[in-house]
């Protein structure tokens, strides 16, 4: 006769507070969590950013609503407006600041692209001096757009291999 | 009549000051030798207090003079504007007297136009680029510069290293980038006129 046996499973009396899991999963949940923002604002897009920072969008919600004006606190650099040739490699080195592990997102068109600024002045997208992770369509996005690639970052954060980046050589 | 009153009491100051063809309000040549003392005379005795602004001209690449120099004045008691204009002498390497002595606001202005135009101000403060990065080897307000810009370096030797990355010439491809007239959202996004070519596809002939 089987009878139900307690001792099978998760026994808190046994086990204490402990839970077994992946190192990968924890440090990526971590990590999805708690998104620092490096506020990299440089024209229009700013204020949505701004405004998806603020109560009514309140990219809070997400873990992000810490902005850091300090490339050494944050996570993830948004570059939100245009990055002129002038700004290109000062939002380079302030990339280059930032403690691994870092992501990049790039906000509105003229970010991604140059946008509407096809100029000997404007940098092409800022995808030509910086890794970026997401793009965001729209001059300027929606914050909604930007809470969508906060959300799009989150996921690619959570699948990533982050203890073999730990202990990774570079070479 | 202002302009007359005005072109009298201006060749006072210089015999050569003469009126100059204008669709608004007066408007002057001068030369560019008595340029500050005019405007002054303007400033001082015309109650034309108030710098609006202060800029240059490229007549195009084979036109001589070259550049111009133009001041607008507004005056802000009797709420009246004039222009008054210069060449400048030499055409390879123009020079124009700084006003930013009458007009401290004169000072950004200039350095703007020194930037886009390659006008070199006399006794300017601080003459130095405004806009563009200070190793930037063009004029973008020049004639023959072309719309789309010249290949250059990165001003910063350390991330041009890093990146490889250059400045580069941003034809227009295909633009202007309009965006339709849409009730769907997506579909407003600007896109070019004429998408036959872009920064990959090369221009098709005629």
């Amino acid at each position: 006769m089987v009878s139900s046996n307690a001792d099978i499973g998760y026994n808190s009396k046994v086990e204490g507070g402990v839970i077994v899991s992946k190192a990968d999963a924890v440090i990526n949940w971590i990590r999805t969590h708690s998104l620092w923002p490096m506020p990299m604002g440089l024209a229009c897009c700013a204020i949505e950013l701004m405004a998806a920072g603020a109560s009514k969008f309140d990219i809070s919600r997400f873990g992000a609503e810490v902005m850091r004006f300090s490339p050494r606190q944050s996570d993830v650099m948004i570059v939100a407006g245009t990055v002129t040739y002038k700004m290109a490699p000062i939002v380079r080195r302030i990339y280059d600041q930032m403690a691994e592990p870092k992501w990049v997102i790039a906000m509105g068109a003229c970010a991604s692209s140059g946008g509407m600024y096809r100029s000997y002045a404007t940098l092409q997208g800022v995808d030509r001096i910086v890794p970026v992770d997401v793009y965001i369509s729209g001059c300027p996005p929606r914050p909604e757009a930007l809470l969508d690639a906060l959300i799009k970052l989150q996921d690619k954060v959570s699948t990533e291999t982050s203890t073999q980046n730990l202990f990774k050589v570079k070479s | 009549m202002i302009a007359q009153d005005l072109l009298v009491a201006l060749q006072g100051v210089s015999s050569e000051v003469a009126e100059r063809e204008s669709a608004d309000w007066p408007s002057f040549n001068c030369p560019i030798d008595s340029l500050v003392a005019v405007l002054k005379v303007l400033r001082d005795n015309h109650g034309y207090d108030m710098l609006v602004d202060a800029t240059g001209m490229d007549n195009g690449v084979d036109a001589s003079p070259r550049f111009t120099v133009i001041y607008h004045l507004l005056s802000t008691a009797n709420h009246v504007y004039v222009r008054v204009a210069a060449d400048c002498a030499d055409s390879e390497n123009p020079v124009a007297p700084t006003v930013s002595g009458l007009w401290p606001g004169a000072d950004w202005h200039e350095r703007e136009a020194y930037d886009l135009l390659g006008i070199t101000y006399e006794n300017h403060p601080d003459m130095r680029r405004i806009l563009m990065w200070d190793s930037y080897p063009h004029h973008p307000l020049r004639k023959d510069f072309p719309l789309a810009g010249h290949e250059d370096d990165l001003w910063d030797e350390e991330i041009r290293e890093e990146t490889g990355t250059k400045v580069i010439p941003a034809p227009m491809a295909g633009g202007p980038f309009v965006s339709k007239s849409s009730n769907f959202e997506a579909q407003k996004e600007p896109r070019a006129k004429d998408e036959s070519w872009n920064e990959k596809k090369e221009k098709p002939e005629g």
